[in-house]
């Protein structure tokens, strides 16, 4: 009883006026005192219901009640048997929809949730901190060479789970950099990337291989691979094209895809100290509601934005992005023009655009995603000013590892078919991440890749 | 990390590597490019690879230096690594026999003109190369285009070497010479304009290799994009090359000077910093 009268911890966050103008993280984690009382809170239910609204089934009671007896280094071990990146999950999953909306006290009590997310990321980063991360142990090597196209998360954890079981493990991944959207999407003020680097060292030790700047399917082919010895290839090649809108003046100066405006500021430095240029403008407008969307705008307001804007053709209670990114925004100074579906751009002499015209919107029926749809509103149409525009409407799966080889099934939306056990169409290929699901999660991508690393091994087991 | 095995000048500005990089001279095709990027916070810029060894296991690459990222790569020495290189990028060049094919390359498109000259001529075409410069010290490559083609014409601006004119001179005096079964034309993008508007009078199916701006090389940004045909493509995978008739030159002329100003201002604080020291 006593333990459900303690009010949910609040997590501390730099002052909005100050942090749009850096790139430090926003959330800036539990104290342990924090993390001990909030841990008090959990009931130990004897049918957590949170863990099965956690897509990886992370025993959820055992590492909190670590927590509470002040064993937090036990608390991060628990997480990794399940997770191959707690620091990650624990900032980036979009908790409040998944083991939160199925913690009792949401479900029962009609009190907030106890903050998993908040105490998992605790966990992880004090491990990290105390210089005493378990490697998780591996069987001894068996042999069996496997590769992995893509360092997202799927690619990620899917190697640490094969390597755990034996396998010599080998990640191509294509840019430069190791970790997938990790590295070139998700900004820094709300994913630093030592954080994550700290967690590619893990994998590291327990002696995955990863190669930069190789391109399966390029630079080298899975007929190759398959000659160099290779049994089994997992798929974790991501969503990576981003989709246009295709409406007139999209090809002007200064209209970009978020891939490329996320791409140039995280991945290659843009306005920090790389070399690579990003157009920064006064009157910035990012189309879209997602994760995606508020990660561009937020971008815009710390580059020096007056104006950062979002445009969406919906409401905001229809918006995907995650509520504590919508709520950062507003207090960042981000403004919301919801309702409102762009239909032209318009630029100067020089090709830069200069104005948009915007469609006004009303909410009709329900549509297949069960959200209102937006029906458009005849003849209310205005023009606004603006000299950056980021088109943030989803990503496709990008077609170069299906295309490149023959017998694999791809869905009309170019996702690879898997079946069940996340096999494709070619026995020794496996698949999982956005790749199989379009733009998805983290998590969903980190899950698959376990899920893919299990069905693999029992695959080679009784295959070669 | 990619060692540079070999490097020479053309010119004072165009500088000839050669770099260790062997699964890449297996898998290159003619038309293919790589993304070089030279240093931690370098950026990654498009290089065509102009000839592959695949016994010593390197390519070659033939840069112009134009801004800070080019002046970096022409700085480095052999010895030296290059941080990042990645690909075979792009689709490759489609070759076949068409019978005479004419290469018309200008600028910056010399150097990616050089391995469709090569590949034309093994496919067993009549090539006739015609290079365009604005003086005499800027012709380069004029010695390995000789080697691959059937005829070389140089035409210079000021007339300082070869004949006196622009590109276009050069192709129509061909084309009202003799029969041509195919264009391929390299260069900055007015003059690809130029080209394509003339060979479409002759009627003459035209290949224009893109060089727009690009950050990842693989479809996942879609700052390459140009429109052919009136649809949006994307030049690092849907290309570089593309029927020269169907692309919109302005717009990729355009797309071109996206960064013009913070290029030019990052190329005058680079040289200020590698005089002072
Ligand atoms: C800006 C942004 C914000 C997001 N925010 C969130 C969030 O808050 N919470 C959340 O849960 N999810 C979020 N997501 C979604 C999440 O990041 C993705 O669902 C997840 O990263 C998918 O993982 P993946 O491993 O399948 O692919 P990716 O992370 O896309 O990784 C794929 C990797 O494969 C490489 N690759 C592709 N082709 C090849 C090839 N042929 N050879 C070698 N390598 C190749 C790519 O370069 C890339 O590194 C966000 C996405 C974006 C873009
Ligand atoms: C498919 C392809 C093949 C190419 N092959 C060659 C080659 O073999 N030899 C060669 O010398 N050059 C080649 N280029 C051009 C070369 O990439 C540019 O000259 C170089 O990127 C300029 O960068 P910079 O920083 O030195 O100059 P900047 O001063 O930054 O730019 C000069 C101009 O180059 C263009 N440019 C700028 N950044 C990029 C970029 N990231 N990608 C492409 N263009 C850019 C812009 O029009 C810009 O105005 C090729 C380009 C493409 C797309
Ligand atoms: S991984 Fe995500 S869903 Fe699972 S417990 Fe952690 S925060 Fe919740
Ligand atoms: S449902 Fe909530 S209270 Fe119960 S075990 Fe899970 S986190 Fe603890
Ligand atoms: S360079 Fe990014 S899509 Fe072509
Ligand atoms: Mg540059």
């Amino acid at each position: 009883k006593e333990r459900t009268v303690i009010t949910r911890v609040h997590m501390h966050e730099l002052a909005p006026d100050i942090r749009n103008k850096n790139n430090e993280e926003v959330n800036m984690g539990l104290t342990l005192d924090e993390a001990l009382l909030e841990a008090k809170r959990c009931l130990d239910c004897p049918n957590p219901t949170c863990t099965s609204g956690c897509p990886v089934n992370i025993d959820i009671p055992s590492f909190i009640k670590n927590i509470e007896r002040n064993a937090i280094l036990e608390a991060a071990a628990v997480l990794k048997q399940t997770s191959a990146l707690p620091a990650v999950c624990g900032r980036v999953c979009p908790q409040e929809k998944q083991c939160e909306a199925s913690c009792i006290y949401t479900q029962k009590l009609g009190k907030a949730a106890v903050a998993i997310g908040y105490l998992e990321r605790f966990a992880a980063d004090y491990e990290r901190k105390s210089g005493k991360a378990s490697i998780p142990e591996c069987a001894p090597l068996n042999g069996i060479k496997i590769a992995v196209v893509g360092s997202g998360p799927a690619g990620l954890s899917f190697a640490g789970d094969m390597a755990k079981r034996g396998y010599k493990v080998t990640v191509f991944e294509a840019l430069h950099e190791i970790g997938g959207v990790l590295k070139y999407g998700i900004p820094e003020f709300r994913l630093p990337n030592d954080i994550i680097d700290a967690e590619i060292e893990n994998i590291k030790q327990m002696g995955v291989e990863i190669i930069t700047n190789c391109i399966v399917g390029k630079t080298i082919t899975y007929d190759e691979l398959k000659k160099q010895g290779y049994k089994g290839l997992f798929v974790g090649s991501g969503a990576g094209l981003p989709r246009f809108m295709n409406i007139p003046g999209e090809n002007l100066i200064g209209v970009m895809s978020s891939n490329e405006y996320l791409t140039r500021i995280n991945l290659m430095g843009a306005s920090r100290n790389g070399d690579t240029p990003v157009l920064s403008g006064e009157n910035v407008a990012i189309i879209g509601g997602g994760n995606t969307a508020m990660d561009a705008v937020r971008t815009a307001k710390r580059l020096g934005a007056k104006h950062a804007m979002i445009v969406y053709r919906r409401s905001e209670q229809e918006m995907p992005a995650r509520i504590e990114e919508i709520k950062h925004a507003k207090e960042e100074g981000v403004e919301f023009l919801t309702l409102h579906n762009p239909i032209e751009y318009m630029g100067d002499e020089q090709g830069r655009v200069k104005t948009m015209r915007l469609q006004k919107m009303a909410l009709g029926e329900p549509d297949a995603s069960g959200r209102r749809s937006p029906v458009e509103i005849p003849g209310a149409i205005e023009t606004i000013t603006v000299d950056t525009v980021i088109v943030s409407i989803g990503v496709s799966p990008n077609p170069l590892v299906p295309s490149s080889i023959p017998g694999l099934t791809v869905s009309k939306w170019g996702t690879l078919v898997v079946s069940d056990d996340l096999q494709t169409s070619i026995p020794a290929i496996y698949a999982g991440g956005d790749i199989v699901r379009g733009g998805a999660t983290v998590i969903l991508a980190m899950g698959d890749g376990r899920k893919a690393a299990a069905a693999m091994d029992q695959y080679l087991m009784s295959n070669c | 990390m990619n060692k540079i095995l070999k490097k020479a000048f053309f010119s004072s500005n165009v500088v000839y590597f050669e770099v260790e990089a062997p699964l890449i001279a297996q898998a290159r095709k003619a038309g293919h490019f790589v993304l070089v990027k030279v240093g931690t916070n370098g950026e990654r810029i498009p290089l065509t690879i102009a000839a592959s060894d695949t016994t010593k296991g390197s390519i070659s690459l033939v840069v112009q230096r134009v801004g800070v990222s080019s002046a970096k790569l022409c700085a480095l020495n052999e010895g030296d690594y290059i941080t990042d290189l990645v690909g075979p990028l792009g689709k490759a060049t489609h070759i076949e026999k068409y019978g005479t094919v004419l290469c018309a390359g200008g600028g910056v498109g010399v150097a990616p003109l050089l391995p469709i000259v090569e590949a034309m001529k093994k496919a067993g075409n009549k090539v006739i190369t015609i290079l365009a410069a604005r003086s005499k010290e800027l012709v380069i490559l004029e010695e390995q285009m000789e080697a691959n083609s059937d005829e070389v014409i140089i035409m210079t601006d000021d007339g300082t070497y070869g004949k006196k004119g622009i590109i276009t001179a050069g192709i129509e005096e061909v084309l009202l010479r003799e029969r041509v079964d195919m264009c391929v034309t390299v260069g900055p993008a007015v003059m690809m304009k130029y080209v394509a508007l003339l060979t479409k009078q002759y009627n003459v199916p035209t290949m224009a290799s893109l060089n727009t701006i690009m950050v990842d090389g693989t479809g996942m940004c879609g700052a390459c994009r140009v429109t052919v045909g009136g649809k949006t493509k994307f030049v690092c995978v849907d290309g570089p090359e593309f029927d020269a008739h169907q692309v919109d030159f302005d717009e990729m002329q355009m797309r071109l000077g996206s960064y013009k100003e913070i290029e030019q201002k990052a190329m005058n604080q680079y040289l200020t910093s590698t005089t002072s020291n």
